[in-house]
């Protein structure tokens, strides 16, 4: 057997298949500025920036009521923003969001004022009505085959048309002040509980940190450095640290601020660590591959656009919670392209596959950033429409141009 | 196409198929409408063997594949899977038997690392949440024992070059355990290096006991590789062929179905070409001289 004519040359002596044992940062960042991933650093470096630029045209920007509104302000959009990811990382779009946000705040008031239900039920079902709205146009999209642009365009309309029709007649129905959902972002943590919870999350990334680091020196695998694990921790401590000690030295950590947080920290665990998400992920980068790969792709397209409606829904209560009140205006106007710019300009790629749900949170402080400031040099919403506008286009551009990178150095 | 009419069909020529052979086919059949892309085609690979599958397009080697992966049912025909009949329909029936197959195109998630490629659809996890170190060990294992190397497992697959991201798709294949591994084209649009570490590959696939059915339109590679060569032409078999035995003249005739035809007339040219030495005498090529 093994006769093979021409003269092959002896297998080569066996190399491990990973060049180097300990992956230095700096090597890290220089390969990934090359390959074109650029992670989150973009967007951190245009945060910076902004903040520089407005706290010198108005020394009000960065005092602890501003940002501390701030944070409050991008809970809502921000929110909704997180399901915008999941849909962009499908490589698709959901355009319906603004106006299921809407449905979400208008049957929340509906079942809430108008027939008496409790609150914390009226939640629950409004919850689920956005995700059997989403369920829907995730079937038209993934099973008739619609393209899930024009599907979500519909819903934009057919949702808003929903909207009005529940308001009818009032047309705005207020809701209790001292409500469970009105206190959602009328809550503010007690200086110690914010405290708290800051300390738990670096303690819980810490001891993430460290046990995984352990397992992977039992397993015999690369393991970052240790400066490159402390400087991590480090970091988010800092970061953590100095937003709980500015906003608990004004009114204390917003609610809000924890619900929208914690909503970004849960769906990129479920994005990185569960089969799920990874599923995401390859539909995102292959469908074909995907499919090859006995993935149930049109199920997974269909339960995204499920919990993109779902977060919009909960986006549009939290809206519904800031101003007291559904309107017809909850989820209207720039609603939409704000929270999928914020998606966007958060480093979430428009091509599909690649993106973070923190995509959500960095671009949501981003255009918060940018309306605050504006409101404080008390600029026309003309100007920050523009503003956005420029941001956007430059998220945009770095992703393409970060995608042609891509291409250049091995294949997009 | 290059085309002889009543061309001779030559079965079993230079080696009868292999006794207790892993999987072998016969009278394999399928039509499209009124085509048929194979007629009593059979094919036969052993434990430890590079099977050659090779013909011109259009000869069936692609309907072939799809027939043994379970893509594309064969219409008629026997296939023994360790001398038992056995029936394949869907890709699952394959791969429960133990053959996987790797398309020309790959299929894997650019935006995904080595060892998420590795494991894609076959997730390790504990629970809901996945397993990370175990896929990256048995992940670093299996590219160690073929000797592929890449940068790090945890690199995104683009960035990978086209043998690397080749070998990853083999890699891949092996993770279910396979008996026999069908590759198509796996050398295609890849360069000189990169097309010698795939070869250095399917080598160590066949010492590692694998049946192994290597489609090609390279005839430089399979020289480099296969034990036996299987040619399909018009949907027929052409012959066969223990390599170490066979020149290659004689797979290309057996491909062309001719011993005359475009191809071997285009090697007696450059070969008088070469002979020659003589650069004046290429503008003449128009004028071939037959030596066949």
């Amino acid at each position: 057997m093994s006769t093979t004519t021409t003269s092959t040359p002896p297998p080569p002596p066996v190399e491990p298949a990973t060049a180097e044992k300990r992956s230095s940062p700096f090597g890290v960042v220089a390969e990934r500025l090359r390959s074109g991933e650029l992670g989150p650093w973009p967007v951190i470096i245009g945060l910076i920036i902004i903040w520089i630029v407005f706290q010198s045209l108005n020394d009000r920007f960065l005092t602890a009521q501003n940002l501390s509104n701030m944070a409050v302000q991008i809970a809502a959009a921000g929110t909704i923003s997180v399901g915008v990811v999941l849909v962009l990382l499908l490589g698709e779009i959901d355009l319906s969001v603004g106006s299921v946000a809407g449905v979400g705040a208008a049957a929340l008031a509906v079942l809430s004022v108008r027939h008496g239900v409790g609150e914390v039920p009226a939640v629950i079902i409004v919850l689920i009505l956005g995700a059997l709205i989403g369920t829907l146009q995730g079937f038209i999209f993934a099973k008739v085959g619609v393209p899930a642009f024009v599907v979500t365009l519909a819903g934009n309309l057919g949702w808003l048309g929903l909207q009005l029709y529940l308001l009818f007649p009032q047309g705005t129905i207020n809701i209790p002040y001292d409500g469970f959902v009105a206190k959602l972002t009328h809550t503010n943590l007690s200086r110690i509980a914010g405290w708290v919870v800051g300390a738990l999350i670096v303690v819980a990334y810490a001891a993430a940190a460290v046990v995984d680091g352990r397992r992977r020196a039992r397993a015999g695998l690369p393991t970052p450095s240790m400066t490159a694990t402390l400087v991590r921790i480090i970091g988010l401590a800092v970061v953590i640290g100095a937003t709980v000690a500015v906003l608990n030295s004004w009114q204390g950590v917003p609610l809000a601020l924890v619900i929208f947080v914690g909503l970004v920290v849960v769906m990129d665990l479920v994005l990185r660590r569960t089969r799920y998400g990874r599923q995401i992920f390859a539909v995102g980068g292959n469908v074909e591959a995907a499919r090859r790969a006995g993935m149930n792709v049109a199920a997974i397209r269909i339960s995204v656009f499920a919990l993109a409606s779902t977060f919009a829904a909960f986006g549009g209560i939290l809206f519904a919670s800031r101003s007291f009140a559904a309107s017809q205006a909850t989820g209207g106007g720039d609603t939409l392209l704000i929270a999928i710019a914020a998606a966007v300009i958060g480093g979430v790629s428009l091509f599909g596959g690649r993106g973070s749900a923190y995509g959500a949170l960095l671009g949501s402080l981003v255009l918060g950033s940018i309306a605050s400031g504006m409101f404080l040099l008390q600029l026309e919403s003309s100007v920050r429409y523009m503003i956005t506008a420029a941001v956007l286009l430059a998220a945009v551009i770095l992703d393409s141009l970060s995608r042609r990178g891509r291409a250049a150095h091995g294949r997009a | 196409m290059s085309e002889q009419a009543g061309g001779t069909t030559r079965q079993g020529d230079g080696g009868p198929s292999p006794d207790g052979a892993v999987l072998s086919l016969a009278g394999i059949s399928k039509r499209f409408g009124a085509v048929h892309a194979l007629s009593d085609a059979s094919l036969a690979v052993k434990a430890g063997e590079v099977v050659a599958l090779v013909g011109d397009n259009g000869a069936g080697k692609s309907t072939m594949i799809k027939a043994i992966a379970g893509v594309n049912p064969a219409d008629d025909g026997e296939i023994l899977w360790e001398g038992r009949p056995v029936t394949i329909t869907k890709p699952h029936d394959a791969a429960t038997l133990g053959i996987a197959t790797v398309y020309q195109d790959l299929a894997l998630c650019d935006n995904l690392d080595v060892v998420a490629n590795l494991f894609l659809g076959n997730e390790v996890a504990n629970g809901i949440v996945l397993d990370e170190i175990s896929m990256e060990r048995r992940a670093t294992e299996l590219l160690d024992t073929l000797s592929v190397k890449i940068p790090s497992v945890r690199t995104p697959v683009a960035s990978l070059s086209g043998g690397q991201r080749q070998s990853v798709a083999i890699a891949r294949s092996l993770l279910g355990e396979p008996k026999v591994v069908l590759l198509d084209e796996p050398t295609a649009a890849l360069g000189v290096a990169q097309t010698a570490q795939v070869l250095d590959l399917i080598e160590r696939l066949r010492d590692r006991g694998l049946g192994v059915v290597l489609i090609s339109h390279n005839l430089a590679d399979v020289r480099a590789v296969a034990d036996r060569v299987a040619v399909l032409r018009l949907g027929r078999n052409a012959g066969e062929f223990v390599m170490a035995e066979t020149s290659q003249e004689q797979i290309v005739e057996a491909i062309t179905g001719a011993s005359e035809s475009v191809v071997t007339r285009r090697q007696a040219r450059v070969e008088a070409a070469e002979a020659a030495r003589d650069v004046g005498q290429k503008r003449q090529a128009s004028d071939p001289q037959e030596q066949s």
